[in-house]
């Protein structure tokens, strides 16, 4: 079984990499950007006896940092 | 001699590569912004300075890679005119595909300042030539991305045709064949992750880097 | 007046940190109920950590003059002169709670404020310093929060490209709630352009620069005075995130238009906000303030003027500017890709006015704000005396003890931390990390600063005056170990619940023996911060207090760099000496008795501040002269651990057969009397009639050599010792 976990800073936190990746698509030209936000694409191999509650542990106590991030398990086989 | 040092926002080694260059090479180097679209003429060095251009954001130096005075200096590059890259500036290199390879996260993921050993293995190019052959130096390094990777065909013929211009002595960051700097095909761009200009003086612990610096002034004599 | 009082109920208040006595405070101030936007610039202004309300009164004792001092402590941060037109300024500031709750950010926004605060006033930062204390190494939680705030320091300072220098790192597990994150910047200066925060001039524009206002750390100064509850890990969404490439921007376009006469004032928002700027702008210009808060770059939607008033986002300033400046400097800020916003104006009110929506939502007379904030005289009680500590037995040899304490957490080499940080960009340093006290040349001249941190909680504990004494002794003599003359110094105070007696007891005794140390050592204090109420509720309802903090950060002037020395022995065939007294063989609160005896108990050592001060000039003068090749004072662990400090910098060992008979062996090896050097030389002779001439007491130790330590003819080799000394901290973060 694999299973995508997307990892995102949470709304209202600030995200300086995607400010600054911002402001150089602009000067390279590209209008229409509204806003950029980066975050971390983590891919999992797991047994598929792996439950849903334990991936979603996995995140909360390791793949993000529940202080400022949060997480959206995404199940691809 | 005439050189040029590029300042990017978030480069922060700009000054100490510029007071290196007036030091020891006699003139003080022009500082080109950004997103300057033309360099001056007659240039007889262009330097890529250390620091965190952009943060380093997205991937080190990626973003200063696609600048608008980057585009002058691949011209240049082509017409011959040496370009030296420091760190950052390395990396800035290579996104700019001036040089191959790309610097990857330190192996040990942590970032590194200390003084290495390294060994000049080139010593024909414009940078290294008043080194010695196989001279053993010490220089500084401070990144968290110097991790140099390319594939195996790449580090064979880089090592064939004599372009790997230092090599650590000891495992710094997990380098592929711990190269610490690689010239161009042409030889007039070199690119590496320690800081010559840190090690100049005896205010420095050292002199080490002070010949990558007179080196060109013989060029330009 | 739009009226939102009808929402202010006790509970609002008390969730905004004000007592009921100070809302009454607040109520006689403005002659009425305030609104909430009112309400929270009172409590962030009234905060502990803005207002230093339980420590006000007895700082007020601390000595803040000199003939060296341009300005003392209620700026941004404190201005020396250190000669040719040129001025060092400096502070140092905590970040503890921040950096338990997130470390990495909490670590790296405290490293962006403090180099706002240096950079604000017109000088370039040229280093970093920081004192950290973590809880016990066994704590589950500390490898983590080490691993964070170190990475958080570099990251941030790596960055900007200033370069960290020094520090220091204590474990205890009185620290295991409440760690502590206290950076330092020094900046250099030009005296003709320094830049000071009180606003003037009514009708001159206010400028906001920098990023852009969110909604993070709303509240933190707040935060930053109250103790941790167990819900500590819930109060997450008030830290805020650090943007270095941002700082690193605002400092070269700040730098940029100070090159010009354009500013009037110029304030940075820390703490607090745009709250405190705009506050202590207009308060020490004695002005008033009218903000249009529509005008306030915002980074989310549908912010209030309560949130952009409390917001703590980082890499922001206000300025004041002369009228008609206003496009030149926004120039200069667009270039470097900041926002620039004019958000008001001046005005002779002696009001903060705020409107928003065509509304006012705010009107505070300021002089109220400032003049009736709470200062309290908690009540205190003396720290009762430490019972002396009497005999305790060796505990095995003292090459064996000295291994371990070289091993020891609070001992052991801090390379795995200092390589993380970039101790060299700028090209002027010239002591690294790992030596008495960093040194950085001042660019472009031959001069150089001297900078260092240091305290001894523990001893602190058992005696906050004598402990308190010793931080500034310390400071000094680290500096003066490298050869600099201490010029002045910073505080920053970490202490527990002041509305405890013996916590406040221990901020008043600790405050006196820095003040009488200052006084003596002539390190006035120019700048400084409080952070109190690190304390902790434990299960079963008690609260675990940090051993009470009182840092000490201090700088000291070499007119020529090359005149310094470093703690290793350079050459074989030297001879050491201990200078400053034989000592009494002191191991109450010593290293060697917790670590090797398993006690934490006895006095602290104590400090002779005249003789402090004799020995440092003497010291001073050797370095100047060249009659000693390497100097290390004598501190934690003793004469055993400084000579193995100067060993294994300069990988040569040395044999030490003196041993005061009257001493139990390893008390005289471990003890920690203060106010001693250890030198090397190969002019002993000259060296020793200098020492009579000044009357001070000299000991010949033994020689340098070799690649053992030899004691008392106890063998240890440098590689044993330096493995142990090499080991604690990579282990521990494996």
């Amino acid at each position: 079984m694999k299973a995508n976990v997307h990892v995102t800073l949470k709304n209202g936190v600030l995200d300086p990499q995607g400010k600054a990746i911002h402001h150089a698509l602009e000067r390279l030209g590209f209008s229409g950007v509204n806003n950029v936000r980066v975050g971390r694409l983590i891919e999992l191999d797991l047994d598929d006896n792996v439950t849903d509650q334990e991936i979603e542990d996995m995140c909360r106590k390791l793949l993000a940092n529940m202080v400022i991030e949060s997480f959206h398990i995404e199940k691809v086989a | 001699m005439k050189a040029a040092v590029l300042v990017f926002p978030g480069s922060n080694c700009d000054r100490d590569l510029a007071v290196a260059i007036e030091k020891i090479c006699g003139t003080e180097p022009a500082m080109v912004w950004h997103q300057e679209t033309e360099l001056p003429d007659d240039l007889d060095l262009i330097a890529v300075p250390g620091g965190f251009s952009y943060g380093d954001y997205l991937r080190s130096g990626a973003m200063a890679a696609r600048s608008a005075v980057m585009s002058a200096v691949v011209k240049q590059a082509d017409r011959g005119v040496p370009v030296l890259g420091i760190c950052n500036g390395f990396q800035i290199l290579t996104e700019a595909g001036l040089l191959p390879g790309a610097l990857m996260r330190n192996a040990g993921l942590s970032f590194i300042c200390r003084n290495v050993g390294l060994e000049v293995l080139n010593t024909a190019s414009s940078f290294t030539r008043l080194y010695k052959k196989n001279q053993k130096i010490h220089l500084p390094v401070a990144h968290h991305d110097g991790n140099f990777s390319a594939d195996e065909a790449t580090l064979d013929q880089l090592e064939d045709e004599g372009r790997v211009a230092l090599r650590y002595t000891e495992n710094v960051n997990g380098s592929a064949r711990n190269i610490a700097g690689v010239l161009n095909k042409k030889g007039n761009v070199l690119g590496l992750m320690p800081h010559p200009e840190r090690m100049i003086e005896a205010a420095h612990g050292g002199k080490d880097g002070y010949n990558m610096f007179a080196s060109l002034m013989q060029v330009v004599a | 007046m739009t009226e939102e009082n009808s929402s202010i109920t006790a509970e609002t208040v008390a969730s905004h940190g004000l007592s009921p006595e100070e809302y009454d405070t607040i109520k006689q101030a403005l002659g009425r109920t305030p609104n909430l936007v009112e309400l929270g610039i009172f409590s962030a202004m009234w905060s502990e950590h803005c207002s230093y309300k339980s420590s006000r009164k007895h700082l007020r004792e601390l000595p803040t003059t000199g003939q060296q001092v341009i300005c003392g402590p209620g700026e941004n941060a404190g201005v020396v002169d250190i000669g040719d037109g040129q001025a060092a300024i400096f502070k140092m500031e905590s970040h503890n709670h921040p950096s338990y709750i997130e470390p990495y950010q909490g670590a790296a926004t405290g490293v962006g404020g403090i180099l706002r605060d240096v950079f604000t006033m017109g000088a370039r930062p040229v280093a970093n310093l920081n004192a950290l204390r973590f809880g016990s190494p066994k704590h589950p939680k500390t490898p983590h929060l080490v691993s964070g705030v170190v990475a958080g320091i570099g990251g941030y300072g790596n960055c900007v490209g200033v370069p960290t220098v020094g520090g220091e790192v204590n474990f205890h597990p009185a620290y295991d709630g409440n760690n502590l994150v206290n950076a330092m910047t020094v900046g250099v200066a030009e005296t003709n352009k320094i830049f000071y925060s009180a606003a003037s001039g009514a009708g001159n524009p206010i400028v906001y620069v920098g990023s852009k206002t969110g909604r993070d750390g709303i509240h933190g100064a707040t935060m930053a005075s109250a103790d941790f509850g167990k819900d500590a890990e819930e109060k997450r969404p008030t830290v805020q995130v650090g943007d270095p490439f941002s700082e690193k921007l605002l400092i070269e376009a700040c730098l940029e238009l100070m090159a010009s006469d354009a500013i009037v004032a110029i304030q940075d928002m820390g703490a607090a906000g745009l709250t405190s700027s705009a506050v202590e702008m207009a308060s020490k210009g004695e002005v008033g303030i009218e903000l249009n808060m529509d005008m306030v770059p915002c980074r989310e939607e549908g912010m209030t003027p309560y949130e952009m008033m409390l917001s703590e986002s980082q890499e922001r300033m206000l300025m004041v500017l002369k009228p008609g400046r206003e496009a030149e400097a926004e120039a200069i800020f667009k270039k470097w890709e900041l926002d620039f916003a004019i958000i008001g104006r001046v005005t002779d009110s002696k009001h903060m006015v705020l409107t928003w929506k065509g509304d006012t939502v705010c009107d505070i007379p300021l002089a109220p704000l400032a003049d009736n904030a709470p200062c309290y005289d908690r009540p205190w009680v003396v720290t009762p005396k430490a019972k002396a500590l009497g005999n305790v037995p060796p505990s095995g040899s003292i090459t064996d003890n000295l291994v371990t304490l070289v091993g020891s957490p609070d001992l052991a080499s801090r390379r795995w931390i200092w390589e993380q940080y970039d101790n060299m960009v700028g090209a002027d340093t010239v002591q690294c990390p790992g030596g008495d006290a960093a040194v950085v040349r001042v660019h472009g001249t031959e001069k150089a600063l001297a900078m260092s941190v240091d305290v001894t909680p523990r001893y602190c504990r058992a005696d906050p005056e004598e402990g308190g004494k010793q931080a500034v002794a310390e400071c000094y003599r680290n500096m003066t170990a490298v050869g600099a003359l201490p010029l002045a110094s910073t505080d920053c105070l970490n202490f527990g619940n002041p509305e405890r007696p013996e916590i406040m007891g221990q901020i008043v005794g600790a405050i006196k023996g820095i003040g009488e140390a200052c006084k003596a050592l002539d390190m006035p204090i120019v700048s400084g911060n409080v952070s109190l109420y690190n304390e902790t509720r434990q299960d079963d309802g008690s609260s675990l207090a940090i051993l009470p903090t009182p840092t000490i950060g201090g700088i000291g002037l070499l007119s020529n760099w090359q005149n310094s020395t470093t703690v290793a022995f350079k050459n074989t065939g030297e001879e050491i000496y201990l200078v400053g007294n034989s000592g009494k063989g002191h191991l109450g609160q010593s290293i060697w008795l917790r670590e090797i005896a398993g006690r934490e108990e006895g006095t602290a050592p104590t400090v002779d501040l005249a003789q402090e001060k004799s020995t440092g000039d003497f010291i001073r003068a050797m370095i100047q002269d060249k009659m000693v090749s390497a100097v290390h004072d004598i501190s934690d662990g003793g004469l055993a651990v400084a000579l193995a400090e100067m060993a294994m910098a300069g990988n040569i060992g040395a044999t030490v057969e003196a041993h005061d008979t009257t001493l139990p062996e390893h008390a005289y090896y471990f003890g920690e009397d203060q106010g001693r050097y250890l030198v090397a030389t190969s002019n002993a002779v000259a060296l020793v009639s200098a020492a009579e001439k000044a009357g001070l007491p000299i000991f010949r130790l033994g020689v340098t050599g070799g690649k053992d330590l030899v004691l008392n003819k106890q063998a240890v080799s440098l590689d044993t010792l330096r493995k142990s000394h090499e080991a604690f901290l990579p282990e521990l973060m494996q």
